[in-house]
């Protein structure tokens, strides 16, 4: 081995977990989100991303486009990289090396977690993690679009045009019965749903959905997969999933990650033909 | 009855929040009325001391208010608040001392008596302007501000949270009272601030003077309740209560968490500064020993043992305690720590949302 691992203080980092140019930079910057331009289609640039947590690289070199209105399946074996690859996205992971952007003008890795999620880029965590102690139209006011300063906040109402987008979400979901219920007291299904719903009222045009389906009943499970289906096109959506079957029926175009970077990339039945991709994953 | 306009549904919406009003204002009526209503031979008469002393209990009681709602609604534990609380009773003590002007022992009319016996030649330039009680007003809700803003901007930004926070605040307060203990603080040093005599003209020691510290203390008790319950029903309340319960996911839906801490952390200082600023005319002292770090986990009991998360519970636990301590100091003095923790422990085992958790569970049952 002939590279050591950048650590945090090389690269300039790191105290607030990012380093203080772009500290500087962010500035005040909670005010009106910045413009996306997907003019050439694309609406994510990752590029040569290394990330190496003591020296173990969790992305090597990690490469990858989503177009727009594009539905992606992401799959590999446990520790390719998916989740650190969300991580990198949503600002939670400062990679060591390589670019991430958004659009043509939005420079991931210069944003803070808040910004990342303003400028459009929505995850869902693989544990759904609703707020349990709200009713689920309060969880969707909470993920609202919009001004989330503190002072707009404390004196914001809710107008009749806010109320009608929660409704709608509400119904694209399916709990539309559940509106007033805690959700911690939701089944585990509902639960996934309802984030999704929140994951909406953000407005997204980059959707990030780790494991949808895991624990979910089978009819669970198929709602889900419309209700994804459903919402691509409009919006980009990034899936990943290790249920091949679920994988099977939602994506056109699959991406294989092994250690960290991307092993084959294509039409669903074309990546499980690929020898390798037999070998490392599916042939276990 | 059906109160038409909603943020008059918000604030008396709950039951707890009807009873705290009700209680509060019949209270601000009787107890005037007993003190300087009912000649002193009489049975009913409530003596000044009573006065004070539920004066005393109002200002706590604001207080515990204040905590809950850093507490309670966001899961910021302060260990430290009476820092900020006796932060704004030495602001008041300082517009107190001025007051006395020529009536102190060395009879100088501009330096306080302990600085006439550190042998000071002139009014240290922070003591300026005390003499206004409007400056001196300022400074009861500047000085906690502006000290929770900073610790605030500090603590959060670098995502200081749960236990590691608790002890930051508990550093900040010893921390104050040991400078507050230094005589070169120009703060009267081990004795603090006392020898009153009057404030705003009246005499401090009358009792309709202390009727009107206990009343404004109770109307100060009931505005900040009433705004803690309006930030604790609007959207930013729920914002800070989805903080409170899922931290990093709240960031993810894209608040700054930091900041609606700070300034939730910064609000409810100036409230415990003001509780204060209320509490040091009727007591008629403020020494560094307001500051201790016991003083403020005493706090936190009272609002655990009213039932935290309701703002009405704290003020039923500071009086509950507060009755229980004045009590019990006076007949077995020895007990009261021993008590104090006992109860502690009893609350936190069996009484999660405290006493008014527990009405709430006997009442389910009978329904």
């Amino acid at each position: 081995m002939n590279t050591t691992a950048p650590t945090p203080a090389k690269r300039g980092a790191d105290y607030f977990g990012m380093p203080y140019a772009r500290l500087l930079k962010r500035r005040g910057s909670d005010a009106q989100p910045p413009e996306l331009d997907t003019s050439h289609r694309t609406v994510l640039y990752l590029e040569d991303i290394t990330v190496s947590f003591d020296g173990f690289k969790a992305l090597n070199a990690l490469t990858l486009y989503i177009d727009v209105g594009e539905l992606r399946c992401i799959i590999g074996p446990n520790g390719a990289g998916k989740t650190t690859m969300m991580d990198v996205i949503t600002g939670k992971t400062r990679p060591d090396h390589g670019s991430a952007w958004f659009g043509q003008t939005l420079d991931l890795l210069a944003m803070s977690e808040p910004e990342i999620v303003q400028a459009g880029i929505g995850r869902k965590f693989q544990r759904p993690t609703v707020f349990q102690n709200h009713t689920v139209f309060q969880n969707l006011e909470l993920a609202m679009a919009g001004d989330k300063r503190v002072w707009t906040i404390l004196f914001a109402k809710l107008g009749a045009l806010q109320r009608e987008r929660i409704e709608k979400v509400l119904e694209t979901v399916g709990l539309k019965d559940q509106t007033s219920l805690l959700a911690g007291s939701l089944s585990h299904g509902q639960k996934q749903w309802l984030e999704i719903g929140m994951l909406l009222m953000q407005e997204p045009k980059l959707l990030l959905v780790d494991e949808p389906v895991a624990g979910m009943t089978p009819q669970e499970t198929e709602r889900t997969a419309e209700l994804l289906l459903s919402l691509a096109g409009e919006r980009s959506v990034v899936v990943v999933e290790h249920d091949m079957d679920f994988v099977r029926s939602i994506a056109k175009k699959v991406t294989v990650l092994h250690q960290g970077s991307v092993l084959a990339e294509g039409p669903i039945d074309e990546v499980q033909r690929n020898p390798q991709v037999v070998e490392v994953y599916l042939g276990e | 009855m059906r109160t038409s306009s909603p943020l008059m549904t918000l604030l008396f919406g709950d039951f707890g929040s009807r009873v705290f009003y009700a209680l509060l204002l019949a209270m601000l009526i009787v107890v005037p009325l007993l003190n300087l209503g009912v000649t002193e031979t009489s049975a009913l008469h409530l003596s000044t001391y009573t006065v004070t002393l539920l004066g005393k209990y109002l200002t706590y009681a604001l207080m515990a208010v204040a905590v809950d709602l850093i507490w309670g609604y966001c899961g910021i534990l302060s260990l430290g608040h009476t820092a900020f609380f006796a932060l704004g009773g030495y602001a008041m003590g300082m517009y107190l001392m001025r007051q006395i002007g020529t009536r102190g022992v060395y009879g100088d009319p501009l330096l306080p008596d302990f600085m006439v016996f550190l042998n000071w030649k002139e009014l240290p330039w922070y003591w300026l302007g005390f003499n206004h009680a409007a400056f001196a007003l300022l400074m009861v809700l500047l000085a906690p501000g502006a000290l929770a803003f900073c610790f605030g901007w500090l603590a959060f930004r670098s995502r200081v949270t749960g236990v590691y926070l608790s002890i930051i605040t508990q550093a900040l307060t010893y921390a104050l009272m040991l400078a507050f203990f230094r005589n070169e603080m120009g703060f009267g040093g081990n004795n603090g601030l006392t020898d009153f005599k009057e404030i705003l003209g009246f005499d401090i020691h009358l009792a309709s003077t202390r009727i009107g510290l206990f009343v404004a203390s109770g109307i100060a008790l009931g505005l900040g309740y009433t705004a803690c319950r309006a930030i604790a029903v609007s959207r930013a309340g729920r914002v800070v209560q989805a903080i409170r319960d899922a931290e990093s996911r709240t960031r993810f839906i894209g608040y700054r968490v930091e900041n609606y801490k700070m300034w939730l952390f910064t609000f409810s200082a100036v409230l415990s500064g003001i509780a204060g600023a209320l509490y040091v005319p009727q007591v008629g002292i403020i020494n560094p020993g307001e500051f201790g770090p016991i003083n403020s986990i005493e706090v936190v009991i009272w609002v655990a043992v009213g039932g935290r998360n309701t703002l009405y519970g704290p003020v039923l636990g500071a009086f509950v305690v507060n009755f229980a301590k004045t009590y019990l100091t006076a007949a077995l003095p020895e007990v009261w720590l021993y008590a104090l923790g006992a109860l502690f422990v009893v609350v936190t085992l069996f009484l999660p949302q405290g006493i008014v958790g527990l009405v709430k569970q006997l009442l389910e049952k009978r329904r």
